[in-house]
C-alpha cells in the first residue's frame, strides 16, 4: 500500500515540469523541453523513470551536457534511477520547438526558425530527372532587434551548427538565426 | 562475425564512417586559419557534423562486429591500410579553392548517397541517413554556392578553382566504382545502384560548373581508385599520425 502511494507521488506530468526547467547549455533562456529534445517520459516506479531524448545535430557537443543535466535535475528532485534513451528516429526537427521557446529565443536576440522542416530534396532530382540547383529559400527573417524583414544572410553557419548569421539592413545589427532543420 | 553479409555490411559502414572522419579531420585542421571568420566557423561546423555522423556509423559497425571494440577503437586504433575512405577526402587542404572543390565533389556524392540510403532496407542505416542528410543538405548548398562565387569571381579565383577541379576530378570516379562489398550491399537493398548515383552527381556538378563558368572535366576521364580497398595516397599516413597521436600516446582517452 505504501509503495503504491509512493508511486503516485511521481507522475509523468511532474517529470515534464521538472525537465522544463533544464536549460539548453548553449541558449540558456530555452529549456530542453522547449527545444523538443525530450521525446518521452516513462515513469517506471516511484524512484525510477526513463527519459527518451533525440539529439539535435549528429555532432552537437552539447548533447552530453544535456544528458547529464537531465539526469542531475531529476536526481535533485529525488528520482533515484534515471535511464536515458537516445532515439535517432524520427530525426529531430525545429518543427518540434515550442511556440513559447520561439518567443524566448526572439527575446534573447536569436531569430526563431521561420519555416517548416528543411526540404532535403531541394537539391535533388528536379523535373524530368534533371537536377536543379536551388539557392537558399528567400526568407523574410525578422530582425530580433528592430523587427525589420529587410535582412540578409551573411553565412549559413554561425556560432553553432544550428544557427546562421544574418545582418539587418535596417538597424545594421548582426544577429543569429536559428535555422530550419 | 561469421556471416559473410554481416562482414560486408561492416565494411560498407566503415567506408561511410571513414569518409566522414578523414574529411572532418582535414577540415578541423583549418580551425583558426579560415580565410574569413564566417568561413572559419563554417568549416569547423561542417567538420563537427561529419564527426558526429562518423560516430553513428562506427557505433553501428562496432555492434555488428560484436568483438568488444567501440567507435573510439575503430577511429583511433587502425592503421592506414585498414582505412577504407575514398582517396578524394585525403587530398591536402591546399589553397581555399582546393579545399572547397574537394568539399563540393564530396558533398555532391554524399548528399545523393544519403538520400538513397534513407530508402534502404536496413532500418538503422535509414535512421542515420535521415539525420545526416539534413546536415549535408546545408553542406552541399554552401559548397555549391562558394564554387559559383569562386569560379565566377575574379580571374585569379577562376583560375585557381578550375585548377582545383582539374586536379581533383580523377579522385571522383572511385565513389561510383562498385566492388564486391558494394555489389553485395546493392543486392541486399542497401547501396543504391551506382549509375543512379553517378548520374545525379554528374548532373549536379554540371549545373554548378555552368553557373560558375568552369569547364567540367570529362566524365569518362581516367580515374584513380584503391581507397575503398585500403590502398591510399601518401597523405593518409600524415593525417592519421596527427589524428591518432593522443589515443596512442594515452591509451583509453575518450573523445
Amino acid at each position: 500500500m505504501n509503495a503504491a502511494a509512493g508511486a503516485a507521488a511521481l507522475d509523468a506530468a511532474q517529470v515534464w515540469a521538472w525537465l522544463g526547467d533544464v536549460p539548453d547549455p548553449e541558449i540558456p533562456v530555452i529549456s530542453v523541453v522547449d527545444l523538443g529534445i525530450v521525446r518521452a517520459v516513462d515513469v517506471v516506479s516511484s524512484e525510477e523513470c526513463i527519459v527518451t531524448i533525440t539529439p539535435t545535430y549528429s555532432g552537437c557537443p552539447a548533447m552530453q551536457v544535456i544528458a547529464d543535466a537531465v539526469t542531475d535535475a531529476l536526481r535533485s528532485h529525488g528520482v533515484a534511477r534515471v535511464t536515458l534513451v537516445n532515439q535517432l528516429a524520427p530525426a529531430w526537427t525545429t518543427d518540434w520547438m515550442s511556440e513559447a521557446g520561439k518567443a524566448k529565443l526572439k527575446g534573447y536576440g536569436i531569430a526563431p526558425p521561420q519555416q517548416q522542416v528543411i526540404d532535403i530534396s531541394g537539391l535533388g532530382r528536379g523535373t524530368a530527372g534533371g537536377v536543379k540547383r536551388q539557392p537558399m529559400p528567400k526568407l523574410d527573417v525578422i530582425c530580433p532587434n528592430c523587427g525589420s524583414t529587410h535582412t540578409q544572410l551573411t553565412s549559413q553557419f554561425g556560432s553553432t551548427p544550428c544557427k546562421a548569421l544574418y545582418k539587418c539592413m535596417a538597424c545594421r545589427e548582426p544577429f543569429d538565426y536559428f535555422k530550419c532543420h | 562475425m561469421d556471416d559473410k553479409l554481416t562482414q560486408q555490411k561492416f565494411d560498407y559502414l566503415l567506408r561511410l564512417g571513414d569518409n566522414a572522419l578523414i574529411l572532418s579531420q582535414q577540415l578541423s585542421q583549418l580551425c583558426g586559419k579560415g580565410p574569413a571568420l564566417e568561413e572559419d566557423m563554417a568549416l569547423t561546423n561542417v567538420a563537427l557534423d561529419l564527426l558526429g555522423q562518423t560516430r553513428l556509423w562506427f557505433s553501428y559497425a562496432a555492434e555488428l562486429e560484436n568483438a568488444g571494440r567501440d567507435e573510439d577503437d575503430i577511429a583511433f586504433l587502425r592503421d592506414a591500410h585498414d582505412f577504407k575512405n575514398c582517396l578524394l577526402v585525403e587530398q591536402p587542404n591546399g589553397n581555399y579553392a582546393d579545399t572547397m572543390m574537394r568539399q563540393f565533389f564530396f558533398d555532391s556524392w554524399h548528399y545523393f548517397q544519403l538520400l538513397e540510403l534513407t530508402k534502404c532496407s536496413d532500418p538503422r542505416i535509414v535512421e542515420v541517413a535521415q539525420k545526416s542528410v539534413k546536415e549535408v543538405t546545408y553542406h552541399l548548398r554552401r559548397s555549391g554556392d562558394l564554387i559559383v562565387r569562386l569560379g565566377d569571381g575574379t580571374a585569379d579565383s577562376h583560375a585557381k578553382t578550375q585548377a582545383a577541379a582539374d586536379k581533383l576530378w580523377m579522385y571522383t570516379g572511385e565513389m561510383f566504382t562498385y566492388d564486391a562489398v558494394d555489389q553485395a550491399m546493392l543486392a541486399a537493398g542497401i547501396a543504391p545502384p551506382s549509375d543512379v548515383l553517378r548520374q545525379a552527381f554528374l548532373e549536379h556538378v554540371a549545373e554548378i560548373f555552368a553557373e560558375a563558368t568552369l569547364t567540367m572535366p570529362a566524365p569518362d576521364a581516367w580515374m584513380q581508385k584503391g581507397g575503398k580497398q585500403g590502398t591510399h595516397t601518401e597523405h593518409l599516413g600524415f593525417i592519421l599520425a596527427e589524428m591518432q597521436f593522443l589515443q596512442r600516446a594515452y591509451p583509453g582517452a575518450e573523445w
